[in-house]
C-alpha cells in the first residue's frame, strides 16, 4: 500500500445559478477589472488516501465525491492523483 | 403519539420542535442524539433546524451520514412521518429522502423574518387541517434555502402535487419580491412520492402560540396528530 496525495475539485455545475461567483464577479467589476464575464466558486479538498496503486487511489476518491464531497444535484467533480507520498 | 426529535451537533431548533409537540395534546417528544442507532417505538421523526455539523462541507452534508439518520431512513421508507425543517430539509435532501438541494440564497444574505405561504396541496398528513390556498404567516431563518432540482424532478413534483408550500404575498400572490431565496418554483416545502416525508426552509414549530407571534404553524401539527390517530377531519377547525 502507498499513500496517494489526491486533489478534489468540486465546483457548481454548468448553467446553475452560483450566488457567490455572481457576487465576486461584480466585486472584481467594482475594483475596474473590465470584461469580467463570469465567475464560478468552487472548493479543492486535498485527501491523502492509501490505496494499492494510482488507479485504485483515483477510484476511491471518485467514489468518495459520489458519496459526500460532490452533491450531484449541484456540483461536478474532478479527482487527480498529484503524487505518492511514501510506502505507507 | 411518541415523536422522535432529532438533536445533531449544532443544532439549534430542537428544543423549539420539542415544544411545539409538547403543546399539543397527544404528543410525546423525545429526543434522540446523532449517534443513537435506532428510534425505538415512535410514530413521527422531527428533524430539527439548525447548524449540524457546523455546515461543513455543505449544509446536511455530514449530518446524513450520521448513524441516526440509518434509522430515519428506515422509518421513512416503512412510511412513517418525517418532517424536516430547515437545516432538517437539507439534510432530508442531502440523504437523498428528497429529491433536490437547497443552494445559497439568491442574495447572498440570511434571512430572519417572517414570510407568507400559500398552502398549495391538503393530500398530505402535513396539511390536512389547512385549506387549500390558505395563507400562512411563518418566519424562516435561513442562508442556505434556494431549492433546486432538475427540470425533470421539478415538473414531477409539479405534476404529483408534491410542494405543498410555496412563498407568497400576504394576499396569497406568488412574485419574485415574495420569494426570500430565489426558489425554483416558489417552493418553500416539498413532500417525498410516498407524502410522508416533508421538508421546508421556514419554521412551522416557531409560529404556535399568540406570544410568538403567529399560531400559523399550528395546523401543521394537527394534521400530523390527525394523520397519527386515524381521526376522520370532518368537520375539523383551525385554531
Amino acid at each position: 500500500m502507498k499513500r496517494y496525495h489526491l486533489e478534489v475539485h468540486v465546483k457548481p455545475r454548468p448553467g446553475l445559478l452560483d450566488p457567490q461567483g455572481k457576487a465576486v464577479a461584480h466585486a472584481l467589476t467594482d475594483l475596474g477589472y473590465a470584461g469580467v464575464a463570469d465567475v464560478r466558486v468552487g472548493k479543492i479538498l486535498e485527501v491523502d488516501v492509501e490505496a494499492s496503486s494510482e488507479a485504485d487511489a483515483q477510484a476511491r476518491g471518485e467514489e468518495m465525491c459520489r458519496k459526500l464531497l460532490a452533491n450531484p444535484v449541484t456540483e461536478d467533480f474532478r479527482v487527480t492523483v498529484v503524487g505518492v507520498l511514501e510506502e505507507a | 403519539m411518541r415523536v422522535a426529535v432529532i438533536t445533531f451537533p449544532g443544532s439549534n431548533c430542537d428544543y423549539d420542535g420539542y415544544q411545539a409537540f409538547k403543546l399539543l395534546e397527544g404528543f410525546e417528544p423525545e429526543f434522540r442524539w446523532h449517534r443513537d442507532r435506532t428510534l425505538g417505538s415512535v410514530d413521527a421523526v422531527f428533524l430539527p433546524g439548525g447548524f449540524s455539523y457546523g455546515d461543513y462541507l455543505r449544509p446536511g452534508a455530514i449530518a446524513h451520514l450520521s448513524p441516526v439518520m440509518e434509522a430515519v431512513k428506515a422509518f421513512a421508507s416503512g412510511g412513517g412521518p418525517v418532517l424536516g425543517v430547515c437545516n432538517g430539509f437539507q439534510v432530508l435532501c442531502e440523504s437523498g429522502l428528497l429529491p433536490g438541494a437547497l443552494l445559497r440564497n439568491e442574495t447572498l444574505r440570511f434571512r430572519s423574518h417572517d414570510v407568507h405561504l400559500r398552502v398549495e396541496t391538503t393530500r398530505s398528513p402535513f396539511t390536512s387541517a389547512y385549506a387549500r390556498n390558505q395563507v400562512l404567516r411563518i418566519p424562516i431563518a435561513h442562508g442556505d434555502g434556494n431549492y433546486t432540482a432538475s427540470p425533470e424532478e421539478l415538473a414531477e413534483l409539479e405534476g404529483d402535487d408534491r410542494i405543498p408550500f410555496r412563498y407568497c404575498t400576504s394576499d396569497g400572490q406568488l412574485s419574485p419580491e415574495a420569494n426570500p431565496n430565489g426558489s425554483a418554483h416558489h417552493i418553500a416545502g416539498i413532500l417525498n412520492a410516498h407524502r410522508n416525508v416533508l421538508g421546508m426552509m421556514p419554521h412551522p414549530e416557531r409560529a404556535v402560540e399568540d406570544v410568538l407571534g403567529s399560531t400559523d404553524g399550528l395546523g401543521l401539527f394537527e394534521s400530523l396528530r390527525a394523520h397519527l390517530s386515524g381521526a376522520s377531519l370532518a368537520g375539523a377547525s383551525i385554531s
